[in-house]
C-alpha cells in the first residue's frame, strides 16, 4: 500500500508546511538551528584559516600572546607575492591547469560516444559494457600507480605532462560515461526516431539532436571532471619528478616543505590560491554540481 | 582478385556505420582503448608484478608468493592492515552519523537552503591535499589553534601533541577525514530525503508516531537503497585513502598511521621495491571486493525483505 503512495504525483507534491506546527521556536533554535551552525563552522573554519594565515605577517603567525590568532592585525600580502615571484608556483598553476583541460577535454570526448553507443545504439552487450564502466570507476587509483609507474617509464614519457594527461582519464571517463548515460536516458527516445525518419545519420542524430540537448549534462560532467583531475594527487606525485612539471598539490607538498622550518604563510597561501580555480568554477555552477553528484548516486 | 579486397573493406565499412554492433564499437572505441591500456593492462601487471622482485629502474624475474610470504611475516604490513580497517571503520561510521544528520537538518525548512547547500559542499570540492595542508597547519604541534582554545578555556595545560603521538595521530588523521567526507555524504542523503513523500510521515505522526519511530519506520527504510550507495563509495575511498595520509603523517609516527595504500607507495616508490609495493596494492583487492559484494548484496536482501518485484 505504501508502494501506491509513494508513485503517486499529487503525494509528492503535499503542502510544504508539514509538520512544523508541531515544534516550536525553542525546539527548533534546540534541533535544527544550533547543530547547523556548528555544522557549518566546523566544515568552513579549516578554510577561514588557511586564509587568514596566507595574509598573516610572520612575525604574527606564531606570535599568540600579542595578537589574537583569529584575526590579523596588518594584512600582508608577502607570502602571495613571494609564492609567485620567487617560487615555480605559476608554472605549477599553469601545468594543473593544462592538465585538467586536456584529460578533461579527452574524457568527455571519449565519454559522450561512450555514453551513447550503451545507451542508445544499444549494440550487443551494452548492458554488460556499462556494468564494466561502473566497476571500471570503483578500480582505485591507489592500487593502480605502481604499474602505471612502470607503464609510464617503459612508454618514455615519464616526468612530463602527457603522463597525466594520459592516466587521467582512466578514472574521468568511467565517471563522465556513467553520468552521461544516466543524461542520455532523459532525452525522449521520439526526438531520434523522427531524426531517422527523416533520413538523418547517427552521426547528425548525435551532434544537431542529442548533443545540444545534453548541454547540462556536458557542463556536469565537465566540471566534475576537471575538479576531479585538480585534486588528484599519487599519479602526479609518482610519475612527475623534476619542479618544472609538478601540479600544485604536489608541487606545493614537495617544494615548498623544507626541513623542519614550515613557512605556514606560504603554505596556506599556496593551499588557497590552488583551491580558488576549482571554487570560483563551483560557485559559477553549483546547482550542476549538486544535481550531477546526487543524480550519479541515485542512478 | 584485384577487386575482392576493396569491396571487403567497403563492406566493413558498411557494417562499422550501418549495423548496430558495428555502430557501438566504433562509438566505444575511445573510451575502451584508454580503459584497457590505463585501467586493464595496469590492474593486470600489477597482479603480475606482485609476483616478481622488481625493483625501480630493474626489472625483475618471477618469485612466485616470495612477496607475500615476506609480508605475512612483516609486522608492519599486518599494522597497516589494522590501520586501514580502524581507518574505514571508524571514518565511515561517522560520515554516515554525521552526514545522515545533516542532511536531515538540510531536509527541515530552511531559510538560504541553497545557499547552505553550496557552501556546505566546499570541503569536497577543495582538492584534498590542500584542505589537508590546512589541516597540518590546525594539528601543529605548538601553535595548534585548537591547543590554542582549549588551553585558554584551561580544559588541558600544554598543547596536544596531534600527530606525534600513534593515539592522537590516528584520531586527527580520522578527523581530517570525516571533515571532507560529510558533505558527500550529507548532499546524496538529502537527495535521497527529497524524495520520501511528507504526506507519509504525516500520516504516521497522525496515527501517533514519534519522531523517532518515524525516522527508523519510514525515513531509514525508504533512504536504505541510497544509503548503500552513498556507503559503498565512501567506504571505498576512505579503504583506498592515500592523500590525507601522505600530508598529515606519511604513515607515522612510528607506522602508527600506514594505510595499506601509503605503505604500499613507501615501499615502491621512495624504497624502490615496486614487487613488494604491488603485492601490497593487490592485498587490497580482496577487501575492496568484499566491500562491493556486501552492499550489493545487502540492498538486494533489503529488496527481497520488503517484498519488492523489482
Amino acid at each position: 500500500m505504501s508502494r501506491q503512495t509513494i508513485s503517486d504525483p499529487i503525494a509528492v507534491n503535499d503542502d510544504v508546511q508539514g509538520l512544523d506546527q508541531f515544534s516550536t521556536l525553542t525546539r527548533r533554535l534546540m534541533v535544527v538551528y544550533l547543530p547547523l551552525a556548528v555544522f557549518v563552522f566546523v566544515l568552513l573554519f579549516p578554510f577561514y584559516w588557511m586564509a587568514i594565515t596566507a595574509i598573516k605577517p610572520d612575525h604574527q603567525l606564531s606570535n599568540y600572546r600579542e595578537y589574537s590568532p583569529f584575526w590579523v592585525v596588518q594584512p600582508t600580502l608577502d607570502h602571495i607575492k613571494y609564492l609567485l615571484f620567487e617560487t615555480s608556483y605559476p608554472g605549477w598553476l599553469w601545468n594543473t591547469m593544462l592538465v585538467s583541460v586536456a584529460s578533461t577535454f579527452i574524457s568527455l570526448l571519449a565519454s559522450v560516444f561512450a555514453a551513447y553507443a550503451i545507451e542508445r545504439v544499444r549494440f550487443t552487450g551494452a548492458r554488460v559494457t556499462g556494468l564494466l564502466i561502473f566497476l571500471a570507476y570503483l578500480v582505485p587509483p591507489s592500487i593502480l600507480f605502481i604499474p602505471l609507474a612502470f607503464i609510464v617509464f617503459q612508454v618514455g614519457i615519464f616526468d612530463s605532462r602527457l603522463a597525466l594527461i594520459l592516466t587521467y582519464p582512466t578514472f574521468l571517463i568511467p565517471f563522465c560515461t556513467w553520468l552521461l548515460m544516466g543524461y542520455f536516458r532523459t532525452i525522449p527516445f521520439e526526438l531520434e526516431e523522427s531524426a531517422l525518419v527523416d533520413g538523418a545519420t547517427r552521426w547528425q542524430i548525435l551532434t544537431k539532436v542529442i548533443l545540444p540537448l545534453a548541454v547540462p549534462g556536458l557542463i556536469s560532467a565537465g566540471i566534475f571532471a576537471f575538479t576531479l583531475s585538480w585534486n588528484e594527487f599519487i599519479y602526479a606525485l609518482t610519475f612527475i619528478s623534476s619542479s618544472e612539471n609538478k601540479t600544485v598539490p604536489v608541487g606545493v607538498l614537495t617544494e615548498l616543505v623544507r626541513g623542519d622550518i614550515y613557512e605556514w604563510g606560504a603554505l596556506m597561501s599556496g593551499a588557497l590560491l590552488g583551491s580558488l580555480p576549482v571554487v570560483i568554477l563551483y560557485s559559477f555552477f553549483v546547482d550542476y554540481y549538486v544535481s550531477s553528484m546526487t543524480g550519479a548516486v541515485k542512478e | 582478385m584485384a577487386g575482392a579486397a576493396p569491396t571487403r573493406l567497403s563492406s566493413i565499412y558498411g557494417w562499422l556505420l550501418e549495423s548496430k554492433n558495428g555502430l557501438g564499437l566504433l562509438f566505444m572505441l575511445p573510451a575502451a582503448a584508454f580503459l584497457l591500456c590505463f585501467l586493464t593492462y595496469p590492474l593486470g601487471l600489477g597482479v603480475w608484478l606482485g609476483f616478481t622482485d622488481t625493483k625501480i629502474g630493474r626489472s625483475g624475474i618471477f618469485i612466485g608468493l616470495e612477496n607475500y610470504e615476506w609480508l605475512f611475516d612483516d609486522p608492519i604490513f599486518w599494522l597497516s592492515v589494522y590501520n586501514t580497517l580502524l581507518y574505514t571503520t571508524v571514518a565511515s561510521v561517522l560520515k554516515f552519523g554525521l552526514g545522515l544528520w545533516l542532511a536531515l537538518i538540510l531536509n527541515q525548512h530552511l531559510p538560504f537552503k541553497n545557499f547552505f547547500r553550496a557552501i556546505i559542499l566546499l570541503p569536497w570540492v577543495v582538492p584534498t591535499v590542500l584542505s589537508a595542508l590546512a589541516f597540518w597547519w590546525i594539528y601543529d604541534s605548538q601553535f595548534s589553534i585548537i591547543s590554542y582554545v582549549l588551553m585558554n578555556l584551561g580544559l588541558i595545560s600544554e598543547p596536544i601533541n596531534f600527530l606525534g603521538d600513534p593515539n592522537n595521530a590516528r584520531a586527527s588523521v580520522i578527523a581530517a577525514n570525516v571533515w571532507r567526507g560529510i558533505p558527500f555524504v550529507a548532499i546524496s542523503l538529502l537527495a535521497g530525503l527529497q524524495t520520501i513523500p511528507q504526506s507519509l510521515n504525516e500520516a504516521a505522526a497522525l496515527d501517533g508516531a514519534t519522531p523517532w519511530q518515524r525516522f527508523t519506520k519510514i525515513t531509514l527504510p525508504l533512504l536504505s537503497p541510497i544509503i548503500a550507495v552513498v556507503m559503498t563509495f565512501s567506504v571505498l575511498f576512505t579503504f583506498t585513502d592515500f592523500q590525507l595520509i601522505y600530508v598529515l603523517t606519511r604513515g607515522g609516527p612510528v607506522n602508527a598511521t600506514h594505510l595499506m595504500a601509503t605503505l604500499s607507495f613507501q615501499r615502491a616508490i621512495p624504497g624502490g621495491q615496486l614487487g613488494e609495493g604491488a603485492a601490497i596494492a593487490v592485498a587490497m583487492i580482496p577487501f575492496l571486493l568484499a566491500a562491493i559484494l556486501f552492499s550489493f548484496f545487502g540492498l538486494q536482501r533489503r529488496k527481497w525483505q520488503q517484498g519488492a518485484s523489482d
